[in-house]
């Protein structure tokens, strides 16, 4: 452009060339070009995210949630109190229960006008040995004898999954599980209306069932092992963290010693949880003593794990207090501590609040840790017997259980896992929406 | 205590303005330093009981740096050091034995931008008045706020709704509370800061005008960038120039027959 000034012979103080406004030069061409592709890289982005987040949720519901629906046998049943004693008396008390229910059985088979050729193995094949649910079930409700109860027994794992399509019948191959000819039996069965498919809260309520019992096993326990390591975390990291986030933002000389802490702190959000946990397992349980696979002691690790999480966004929000809400404190003669906790405090809360959430919503989803201080899956066995023992008392968490389950042969636990993913997103959506209304609660206008 | 201060000032109000006046802060040979920055040099003032001086002066001069020396806002920042001899009606306010939060009581400061607490009318006033038990009840507590709102120029734009937040008002009625909150707490000393920087003609107008009415009760040091809210409002001058102190006096005479060439230079308008 110079060069055409000077060729125009132009005066020394060059002016624009005239341009007109209605078509674009060159320079904003290329500028709302660079523009409009800096737009285009950002929507490609959102939509790809999108799209893999659609994916993802698709693929955890489909396979999670044939975990919260099961195929049960459903039988109405009278026992007669002769029945009862006679049974009682016998040596092979379960044994008789379980001759009553083929009765029954038969008799259903029977009503429904269906005609089928089995034999009682195959009964054991496709519901398992039911006498002993049912000797269970008198003895703890003798005031049910002589009337009409309606049973809901849980097929077995194959037959559960044959129903929801995870087992082909060309799969199966004859064993003491399952044959195919059982098959047969258990389509006659769902047609006449005896096998239908429920909801499945043992998977809800239930505990780890072991390795062979893909049926019987439930989150609920793990679900409790998480609530108090929850709260555990709750009660330390919280004050500890605030506490510790007013003395070093407020309170603390700014010199090379709390330099030095604050570095530490931030390096320390970054350390791998692997290393808390074996953190954990020399310090609290091997030095201190406590119980093994306790929730106490994943507590204590978690809390290790969040504090840093905690400080840095309570910090951050401490800073944010604009410094003229502090002048005024000080300028109508409050202390400093009068100004942090009557003013600067209640402004942070929305930014302490939502960090805290966020730091409790890691620690939920943890895994690593837990499985090295003994947490892990096969140990929730079962709920513990108060609330204090809950503390104390072996168990799991949602995530190691989670794991648990995932690294198991049968394939109905690999089911079970993706339902366990479900849950624990409940929860963590749970704490997030927690997380916003409280934000907008504590949020003040200015 | 309460009802005494109201005797006191009733007695200001009919003494009549003339005659000598006493002199209630004294600041000899104060110096500050901000690390290595010497912000403000060897400066001696007598300020006035029961009058306005203005702190006049080039952006930079200190003589915010000196306002906030008064009550001790300069304690808040880590690098600032100060020298030199304060005193409030004899007492050095830097004696070790001196708390900054009983001082900051006593000397009550209005800021540059106006920086009501997020929260109530009523509760902004109320702040002061509860942390320093000034009030034995509740009723004590309305009538404290009602009259620090009344000596703040703003209650009858406020008394229908004290609980609407502070924060809703417009510019110059936030202003106007946090004199009032400042009022509250019955400080002797007002220190306000460019309190009008902030707000248009009509506000300003209205802050002077309270500023005089307060001119009765409290000792005020106020910094302004305007020659003419100087001139309007107060009665001695002190003019700021690179950390020291230029020159001090009657605000008449500075604004009329200034010694020095430099004030002469400011407030016609050739620097600053």
């Amino acid at each position: 452009m110079t060069d055409a000034t000077a060729a125009t012979g132009a005066p020394a103080q060059a002016r624009r060339p005239f341009a007109s406004l209605l078509t674009l030069d060159e320079h904003t061409k290329r500028r709302n070009a660079t523009e409009a592709r800096f737009k285009a890289y950002g929507l490609a982005a959102v939509l790809a995210g999108l799209f893999f987040l659609v994916v993802l949720f698709v693929s955890i519901i489909s396979n999670g949630i044939p975990a919260f629906t099961r195929m049960v046998v459903e039988l109405d049943f009278t026992l007669t109190q002769a029945q009862f004693d006679e049974a009682e008396s016998q040596l092979l008390k379960t044994g008789a229960y379980q001759g009553y229910f083929v009765e029954g059985f038969d008799k259903a088979l029977e009503e429904r006008g269906v005609e089928v050729e089995y034999d009682a193995a195959v009964l054991d094949r496709l519901i398992g040995k039911v006498g002993g649910i049912m000797r269970e079930f008198y003895a703890a409700n003798p005031d049910k004898i002589g009337e009409e109860v309606v049973f809901e027994l849980p097929t077995s794992s194959r037959v559960d999954g044959y129903f929801n399509g995870r087992l082909k019948r060309e799969d199966v191959s004859d064993s003491r599980f399952l044959e195919a000819s059982d098959l047969d039996l258990a389509d006659e069965l769902y047609e006449a209306g005896i096998i239908k498919s429920d909801f499945n809260w043992t998977f809800i309520t239930g505990a780890d069932s072991g390795v062979d019992n893909p049926g019987g096993a439930g989150i609920g326990a793990s679900v409790v092992g998480s609530f108090f390591m929850m709260i555990v975390v709750l009660a330390l990291s919280l004050p500890i963290g605030v506490a510790t986030s007013i003395y070093l933002e407020e309170f603390a000389p700014k010199n090379w010693f709390t330099d030095l802490i604050e570095v530490n702190i931030s390096n320390l959000a970054a350390v791998p949880s692997i290393v808390f946990g074996i953190l954990g397992l020399a310090v609290f349980i091997q030095f201190a003593g406590l119980p093994q696979s306790a929730p106490l002691v994943g507590g204590l690790v978690l809390t290790l794990m969040t504090l840093p999480t905690i400080i840095i966004s309570t910090r951050a929000s401490l800073k944010a207090v604009p410094p003229s809400i502090r002048d005024a404190a000080l300028g109508v003669g409050a202390s400093k501590m009068q100004s942090v906790f009557h003013h600067v405090l209640p402004l942070a809360m929305p930014g302490i609040l939502t960090g805290t959430i966020i730091g409790l919503a890691q620690a939920l989803g943890e895994t690593a840790p837990l499985l090295l201080i003994g947490m892990v899956g096969f140990v929730a066995r079962g709920y513990p017997d108060s609330f204090l023992t809950g503390f104390t008392e072996a168990n799991s968490a949602m995530p190691a259980q989670i794991y648990t389950w995932a690294a198991r042969a049968d394939a109905s636990f690999y089911e079970k896992a993706w339902g366990g993913i479900i849950v624990l997103l409940l929860f963590l959506m749970t704490m997030n929406i927690i997380a916003i209304i409280l934000r907008r609660r504590f949020e003040r206008r200015w | 205590m309460k009802t005494m201060l109201t005797e006191a000032d009733n007695t200001v109000a009919t003494v009549p303005a003339a005659g000598p006046r006493d002199t209630k802060i004294k600041a000899r040979k104060v110096q500050v330093y901000y690390g290595d920055t010497h912000a403000i040099k060897d400066v001696d003032v007598d300020l006035e009981d029961k009058a306005v001086t203005a702190f006049i002066g080039p952006s930079g001069c200190g003589k915010s740096t000196f306002l906030r020396c008064l009550n001790r806002m300069n304690d808040t920042i880590d690098v600032a050091r100060v020298e030199g001899e304060i005193t409030i009606d004899d007492e050095d306010i830097y004696d070790k034995k001196v708390d900054p939060v009983q001082l900051r009581a006593k000397v009550g400061m209005v800021f540059q931008k106006p920086n009501p607490f997020p929260k109530s009318i009523y509760d902004n006033v109320a702040y002061g008045p509860r942390i320093h038990g000034l009030a034995k009840s509740k009723a004590d507590l309305d009538v404290i706020v009602e009259k620090s709102l009344r000596r703040g120029a703003i209650w009858d734009e406020v008394k229908d709704r004290l609980t609407a937040p502070g924060t809703g008002l417009s510019g110059g009625q936030q202003q106007r509370l946090c004199i009032a909150r400042a009022v509250a707490t019955e400080p002797e000393v007002l220190l306000m800061d460019e309190p009008c920087s902030a707000l248009d003609p009509i506000a300003t107008a209205k802050v002077e005008e309270l500023i005089d009415e307060l001119r009765e009760s409290y000792t005020i040091v106020i910094v302004t960038h305007s020659m003419q809210q100087a001139a309007r409002v107060s009665q001695r001058t002190a003019m700021f120039h690179l950390g020291e102190l230029v020159e001090f006096g009657d605000t008449k005479e500075i604004f009329t027959n200034p010694t020095e060439k430099r004030t002469q230079d400011y407030i016609t308008g050739r620097f600053g």
